[in-house]
């Protein structure tokens, strides 16, 4: 497993101290879970503070959905406390946990219509009741539908009355277990918009379950990246995506390109003939081999040769389009003919006027490489 | 490094922390399968005790298991192999051509052919034996068309097996040709294969489980049942009416246990195979399947009409013939009708009381019955605690299918009878009978139970812990409501089960639980076969009744409480 090395560099300073008298909204202190002999989870650690919205993103089988229900009460952990503000409810039962969950399946009652469905958990008067399924359905911009069962609704509609069935009871923690997967590509994205608006305006503590990176990076304040049981890393969207602390978390969220060298004596990598640049390149590497890491959007092509750092030449491979934008092959020779990948915006592309074959400038930024290596390297 | 902030951490078993309602769930778990021990599992252990016994009670060991070895045995178990073969060999081809005309051609009256087909599950098995008495008996209808032939005997037993079984070969075969994919046979025929080949390559194939279970059943229904045989028998001696002779003429329970455990095998066997069948056939139709929309051919379509009708004639032939006996003065010497044989109370066999009995008893099986297995499959399907009762209660629930009712019934009287058996006080009493009856015919109502269940979604009870409800309120307000239709299915099927059951309660009536089925037994053993048809015949138009009955509830209840499933 490789990991960054400025963890190694920075350690002592990502430590981020919560603040002092407001109790978490969870926390997670060493959770395990095994199935028989495979490890679900691993020594899982998480604080969500007060209004946080969160998200468990990785492969299925990272143990993801796992650790929901493990949070929710309806899976339990072999080891491990959790918290929720400030109270620890390790062994009290879902029922006693303070929170709301909404399935992937909706899991709307078919035979209730939706004003019975969103007043399911409510006690008190039945005009109580009527007046908070009304407020719930203008909340979520559905006023009007009450009478109506969830088999005459639309996916995205069953979804958000499932939503604010969650939210009825006004619990102080919203579960969300990949809950737009089941939805068009359309239909999810505008719900991603409404959702994450609704979480904002309530303040509520949200913490949502997907495999879906895009829906992960536009709606968290903070990504779990989880593989194996493990958590790979914890970091806002932007940190994730620009910033990722392991092999792994760089090839699940985005495209990377990699590339394996030697580090030299004076602070840089060779690769084939080519000596690259690195920012932040630890002295104690010298000798060793390292991989390089960087972003199809990060390459840089040049229209004329006008030399430079990490500057070569490379063959153009093939363009592919991707809608907004391209996506562009370049074979290069001075690095053992290896294939980088570069991400180009249509202007761009235009000024550049490339033909097949021919032969482009690329610039490979040193602010934009990242170095990983082995974990046992770093130790050594 | 959160970690080292936050010491606290326990290692433990992974426990679900339970709420009240998550503990009173799983003790009502376990008292559905303390149910099923006391009134299933314990009566089994009692025959396997009795085995072990002498006429007087006295501990032999092995030595009444001699029994299985001497020349009456191979007698009684070569007649009983010989007539479940031939059955079998004659309802299996002739329920596959009725399953195929219905689900595989284009001919009209399905419908009513469907309906006529399930005639025989409205009637008790004495019933045909009784027909073919009226029919091809010594002074039958039809004497003339048996030749030197005596309907007493093999060939009157599986005449009447036939009219018995093949109901329930046929439900089986329905579903084996429903999961038909119409996409293999698009590709058989765009590849040139023809009728007899897509027959042989496409439908034979996905078919074969449906048959091989088919084939299982009407087996083991056949050599376990003794309402047939007893009839028209004869002297044609089989192994399920000798148990009856062991035990209710002789007072021999240890040799009769010993039978009973044997005819445990088949049971056994055709269940475990059952099993394994439902398995390979689950995987045989992906999700993708596209349905088979059966084609217009003039030909097929009017042989498959010309066969079912040929079938149903002689399925109404057989009920129509005891009918009819009802209703004759004295057949066949004065042809007027009459109500005269329908004066039970004037005859022996228990009377016009038998028949309350009977109702008391099919209503108390549909009510208790359906209560018990609907409550026991919902804690099966639904609850996350008391793991082992579920377990237990899943493997108990389907095994009463693979215990033929006689054994059921033998071991019932060894249990309950037993000196000593704080139980011993239901002995005799009609709650019995009805305790009996569900535990009988618990597997089938289990399975519609869970297969219903099995529709809901499984997080519905996940959103209600959620939200704080506690199970009951879900059950009541989502997953019965849902489940009606299923409940009302389970309840109308103890009904008629409980009105046409003889073999397990053969054992167990009194003269003050006297049934109309045993009236039957009873009074064709007294010679009097007019009243005793007269009696099938009042079983029949209840069972017919209560089925228009229920399917008038269910068409009410679907309308009033399952309008969102329109939608």
């Amino acid at each position: 497993m490789n990991r960054i090395l400025e963890q190694a560099l920075n350690e002592g300073q990502t430590v981020n101290q919560p603040g002092v008298g407001v109790p978490d909204a969870l926390s997670l202190n060493q959770i395990n879970k095994s199935f028989g002999s495979f490890n679900a989870l691993n020594d899982i650690n998480l604080n969500v503070k007060k209004g946080e919205f969160v998200c468990l993103l990785g492969p299925s089988g990272c143990g993801k959905t796992t650790l929901l229900r493990i949070i929710a009460g309806l899976e339990s952990a072999n080891a491990g406390q959790i918290v929720m503000l400030g109270r620890d409810v390790t062994l009290q039962p879902a029922a006693k946990r303070d929170y709301g969950i909404v399935f992937q399946s909706y899991a709307l009652f078919p035979n209730l219509t939706v004003a019975e469905n969103i007043a399911y958990g409510l006690k008190g008067r039945s005009q109580d009741k009527q007046t908070r399924v009304r407020d719930l359905l203008a909340l979520i911009g559905l006023s009007g539908i009450e009478t109506k069962f969830p088999g005459q609704l639309s996916g995205g509609q069953q979804q958000r009355v499932a939503l604010a069935r969650a939210l009825a009871t006004s619990p102080g923690l919203l579960l969300l277990d990949e809950p737009l997967s089941a939805l068009d590509a359309r239909v999810r994205e505008h719900l991603r918009r409404e959702i994450r608006a609704l979480q904002q305006r309530l303040g509520i503590t949200t913490i949502m379950v997907t495999h879906d990176q895009e829906e992960a990076l536009t709606m968290a304040d903070r990504i779990v990246v989880m593989n194996h049981g493990h958590i790979e890393q914890i970091g806002t969207p932007d940190d994730i995506y620009a910033m990722p602390q392991s092999r792994f978390v760089a090839e699940f969220v985005g495209r990377a390109n990699w590339l394996a060298g030697e580090v030299q004596p004076h602070g840089t990598v060779r690769i084939g003939d080519t000596q690259l640049w690195v920012n932040k390149l630890p002295p104690l590497l010298e000798g060793r081999t390292v991989t390089l890491f960087i972003r199809p959007e990060a390459v840089v092509l040049h229209a004329h040769w006008q030399g430079g750092e990490n500057t070569m030449l490379a063959h153009l491979g093939g363009v592919e389009s991707l809608g907004g934008f391209c996506r562009v092959s370049l074979i290069v020779p001075a690095m053992n003919n290896l294939t980088l990948i570069a991400d180009v915006s249509r202007t761009e592309l235009a000024t550049l006027n490339l033909q097949a074959g021919q032969r482009v400038p690329v610039s490979l930024p040193p602010h934009a490489l990242r170095v990983f290596t082995d974990e046992a390297q770093v130790k050594a | 490094m959160t970690a080292a902030l936050n010491p606290v951490t326990r290692t433990r078993t992974a426990r679900l922390p339970q709420s009240g309602s998550d503990r009173l769930a799983g003790w009502l778990a376990w008292l559905s399968c303390v149910f099923l021990l006391v009134f299933l599992g314990l009566p089994l252990a009692a025959i396997l005790g009795k085995a072990l016994q002498d006429k007087s009670g006295a501990y032999v060991g092995l030595k009444n298991f001699g029994g299985l070895f001497d020349a009456h045995f191979a007698y009684l178990l070569t007649n009983s192999v010989t007539v479940s073969l031939a059955t079998t060999a004659v309802v299996i081809p002739l329920a596959y051509g009725f399953a195929a005309a219905l689900m595989r051609s284009e001919m009209p009256f399905k419908g009513v052919f469907r309906m006529l087909a399930l005639i025989p599950l409205l009637a008790p098995s004495l019933l045909p034996g009784i027909s073919l008495v009226y029919l091809f008996g010594n002074q039958g209808v039809l004497k003339s068309w048996m030749g030197d032939g005596s309907i007493y005997g093999p060939i009157g037993i599986v005449l009447g097996e036939i009219f018995y079984t093949f109901p329930h070969a046929l439900m089986i075969l329905l579903t084996a040709l429903s999961l038909a994919d119409a996409r293999l046979y698009e590709a058989a025929t765009s590849l040139g294969a023809g009728r007899v080949r897509q027959f042989l390559t496409v439908t034979l194939p996905s078919v074969r489980y449906g048959l091989i279970s088919a084939a299982m059943l009407v087996f083991t229904l056949v050599i376990t049942d003794f309402g047939v045989p007893k009839i028209v028998g004869g002297r044609y001696d089989i192994l399920a009416v000798e148990i009856y002779k062991q035990v209710i003429g002789q007072q021999h329970f240890g040799l009769g246990s010993v039978y009973g455990l044997f005819l445990l095998l088949p049971a056994v066997l055709s269940w475990l195979v059952d099993r394994f069948v439902q398995r390979k056939q689950k995987a045989l139709l992906t999700a993708r399947a596209q349905p088979l929309v059966p084609r217009r051919h003039l030909p097929t379509d009017t042989i498959a009409v010309l066969f079912c009708a040929l079938v149903c004639a002689w399925l109404i032939l057989m009920l129509g013939m005891s009918v009819a006996a009802a209703f004759i003065k004295q057949w066949p010497y004065n042809l007027a009708p009459s109500l005269g044989h329908f004066d039970f109370d004037n005859m022996d066999g228990g009377g016009w009381l038998a028949y309350r009995n009977s109702l008391k008893l099919a209503l108390g099986t549909a009510l208790v019955g359906g209560l018990l297995v609907f409550v026991g499959a919902y804690w099966v399907e639904k609850i996350r605690t008391a793991p082992v009762a579920r377990t237990v209660t899943g493997f108990l629930a389907v095994l009463p299918m693979a215990v033929p009712g006689m054994v059921l019934g033998l071991g019932y009287i060894f249990f309950f009878n037993a000196p000593g058996n704080p139980l011993n006080v239901l002995y005799g009493t009609m709650a019995l009978l009805v305790l009996c009856t569900t535990v009988h015919y618990y597997s089938t109502a289990h399975l519609t139970a869970v297969t219903a269940l099995k529709q809901l979604d499984g997080e519905f009870e996940h959103v209600a812990a959620s939200l704080k409800v506690p199970f009951w309120t879900t059950l009541r307000r989502v997953t019965l409501p849902i489940c009606l239709p299923a409940v009302l299915e389970i309840a109308r099927y103890f009904f008629v089960s409980a009105m046409t059951t003889v073999s397990a309660v053969i054992f167990l009536y009194t003269p003050d639980t006297v049934l109309s089925s045993v009236a039957v037994l009873n009074m064709d053993d007294a010679g009097d076969t007019a009243a005793a048809a007269a009696m099938a015949t009042v079983v029949v138009a209840t069972s017919a009744v209560i089925c228009l009955i229920f399917g008038g509830a269910s068409w009410l209840a679907l309308r009033r409480t399952q309008g969102w499933r329109k939608h």
